[in-house]
């Protein structure tokens, strides 16, 4: 499904040249369940906002589904974020001043789908992450765990092949971490490609595949046969 | 993303921020309405003047002596005293078919007695024919007869204020009156007619024209008022009146001829411009209120900078982050707008309740132009806040919580 070959992202801080990304090679296959780790600053974030089409790498390939993405313009990226991608973030990042119905209807609205049409598919997602009864509640009315489902709820709604999720637990509470876990997990199993990048080795280790990064390269891949 | 959402985006948006909006809407809704307020003084002071010369009758020439002219040079070493005007002149004037009415007069001033009270009055010497020139009408009695100008009978029409102050509530036909050393039989009194051509006619005493002429001891007319038949006739008439009174004053063109029309247009013209003016000066306030929004709205994309990096990661291209500010500003200008011209137009009927003898009502080209600056500079001063959050880097815009 992804093929990075020869990926380098250099910042320019101040003058200076960081390396975040050295030669990264990876082939991700459809179905995957991958985490990411490593200590802060190893370039973890940056592989995963390349990957999702958030940034442009400084030098190689990056296949996507067969397409070579790095030669598409931003708004082509755009196309390919709306229509293939879903990410979910440590912060949630929904939109405070509209509902948990209406946040995970942004992608809907973003598609050009007709309102009625949508109505069906967000009260469908709503139930299937136990958000029914708090669809018109907003962000600040909602816990933790229940703005990360809102959020998953948005990553998905759009039925992405790809789902790109940083440090989804790492602003949760245990039981709601172990919760939203085991969305993620539901969803890799009915076939959508799982990326996870976090800090929590017990997240981390429960990914058929691990990556292990230090300094913008991969130090370890080890796979898991279940 | 289809438009309807797209309004919608955009509204919940400005509603998300209601102090902001607020602010905003008010600045643009003082602009509009002080636009539709100031153009609507300046067309009230315009449609009063206009109208107030259209009460005298449009198809009027006024003659007088002397040539109005600005040439710019030297004084002329030999002195041209301009040639008076006379009742022959005027006479002469009455021979084209261009010219309708012809109404010498004289103007003075003399006291006026009855019994034991005296006035000083504007004393009007005039004809039968200043009757239909000036649209006067009888409260009582008739005006002066036409007859013979040279040999007049002496007799006098008061105005309806001078007629009050020295008879009170009597009637004053027939009765006999003083001006000057002269007496008069009063035969009429004028209806209330108020300051025209700034001459209060009821505070007028008329007398026959000649009469006027012995009581001031001159030979001369103060003007001449010639009423063309139509509208067309005008210019021929003005033509004929300087041709004629050029030949009757060896070849000397010594008179000045103003024409109702041109006194009007100049007025108008005027006034019109003070009107554009006025409006201008408001409408930098619109601009004012331009500058406002962009410097919100600048703040809106800084607030919103993770909620815009989002609708970037899902997926949301440039132009339309661009299109849903844009839409903002341009909500914001058309709302203001909206409640300005209310608010303007609310002020406006409250003034013409106020003041009910000025015809006070914005010209529809202001109430469009402000409508169309509002929205011009909302959506101008739109675009760079607009821009600046189409061009946020996605990944520095979630990097903020």
């Amino acid at each position: 499904m992804i093929r990075l070959q020869g990926i380098e992202r250099i910042f320019d801080v101040g003058g200076q040249q960081v390396h975040a990304l050295r030669q990264i090679d990876l082939d991700i296959n459809a179905g995957d369940y991958i985490s990411i780790m490593g200590p802060s600053g190893s370039g973890k974030s940056t592989l995963l906002n390349i990957i999702g089409l958030l940034d442009r790498p400084s030098a190689g390939r990056y296949l996507f589904e067969q397409h070579d993405i790095t030669a598409l313009s931003d708004d082509e990226q755009a196309q390919v974020r709306r229509e293939r991608i879903g990410f979910v973030f440590q912060f949630f990042h929904l939109v405070s001043r509209l509902t948990a119905a209406e946040n995970i209807e942004l992608p809907l609205i973003l598609s050009g789908m007709p309102p009625s049409q949508r109505r069906e598919r967000v009260a469908q997602t709503l139930k299937a992450y136990g958000l029914g009864e708090r669809a018109h509640h907003r962000p600040e009315q909602l816990s933790g765990g229940q703005r990360q489902r809102v959020a998953i709820g948005r990553a998905t709604i759009i039925e992405p092949g790809l789902l790109l999720a940083d440090e989804p637990t790492g602003n949760l509470d245990r039981a709601s971490g172990h919760e939203v876990v085991e969305i993620l997990e539901q969803l890799n199993a009915r076939g959508i490609t799982l990326l996870v990048v976090t800090h929590d080795p017990e997240l981390g280790q429960r990914a058929r595949r691990r990556l292990r990064m230090v300094d913008g390269a991969i130090v370890e891949d080890t796979s898991r046969s279940t | 993303m289809n438009p309807r959402d797209h309004l919608q985006f955009a509204f919940t948006a400005l509603r998300g921020a209601r102090l902001r909006s607020g602010l905003m809407l008010l600045a643009m809704a003082i602009g509009v309405a002080a636009v539709v307020v100031l153009s609507a003084l300046g067309e009230g002071a315009r449609r009063y003047v206009v109208g107030e010369f259209s009460s005298l009758g449009t198809h009027l020439l006024i003659v007088l002596p002397g040539r109005n002219e600005t040439t710019g040079g030297a004084p002329p070493l030999t002195s041209e005293t301009p040639r008076d005007l006379t009742l022959e002149d005027a006479e002469a004037l009455k021979r084209s078919r261009h010219v309708r009415l012809v109404a010498p007069i004289n103007v003075g001033s003399a006291a006026v007695s009855w019994g034991g009270r005296e006035r000083e009055a504007v004393i009007m010497g005039a004809t039968h024919e200043i009757y239909e020139v000036r649209h006067f009408t009888m409260a009582q009695g008739r005006f002066l007869p036409p007859g013979d100008v040279r040999h007049p009978q002496p007799v006098a029409v008061l105005g309806a204020k001078l007629k009050r102050e020295l008879f009170g509530t009597q009637s004053a036909l027939g009765e006999r009156i003083r001006i000057g050393d002269r007496r008069f039989r009063v035969i009429g009194v004028l209806q209330e007619q108020g300051q025209s051509l700034g001459m209060n006619t009821d505070e007028l005493a008329i007398i026959p024209v000649m009469a006027a002429q012995s009581l001031f001891n001159v030979n001369s007319l103060f003007r001449i008022l010639v009423e063309a038949p139509s509208r067309e006739s005008i210019e021929p008439a003005q033509r004929h009146v300087i041709a004629t009174l050029k030949a009757r004053h060896d070849g000397e063109e010594d008179v000045t001829v103003i024409t109702q029309e041109s006194v009007l247009a100049t007025f108008d013209r005027i006034l019109g411009a003070l009107t554009m003016t006025v409006a201008g000066i408001a409408a930098i306030s619109l601009v004012v209120a331009g500058v406002l929004i962009m410097n919100v709205m600048l703040v809106a994309v800084a607030q919103r900078t993770v909620e815009i990096g989002l609708l970037k990661a899902l997926g949301a291209p440039r132009p339309v982050i661009l299109r849903l500010f844009l839409t903002e500003a341009a909500l914001l200008s058309l709302l203001g707008a909206a409640i300005g011209l209310a608010v303007g137009q609310a002020s406006t009927a409250l003034l013409r309740q106020l003041y009910p003898a000025l015809p006070f009502a914005a010209p529809s080209w202001a109430i469009i132009a402000a409508v169309l600056v509002a929205l011009g500079t909302g959506l101008v001063f739109g675009v760079l806040p607009a821009r600046r959050a189409a061009r946020l880097d996605p990944v520095q815009a979630l990097a903020r919580r």
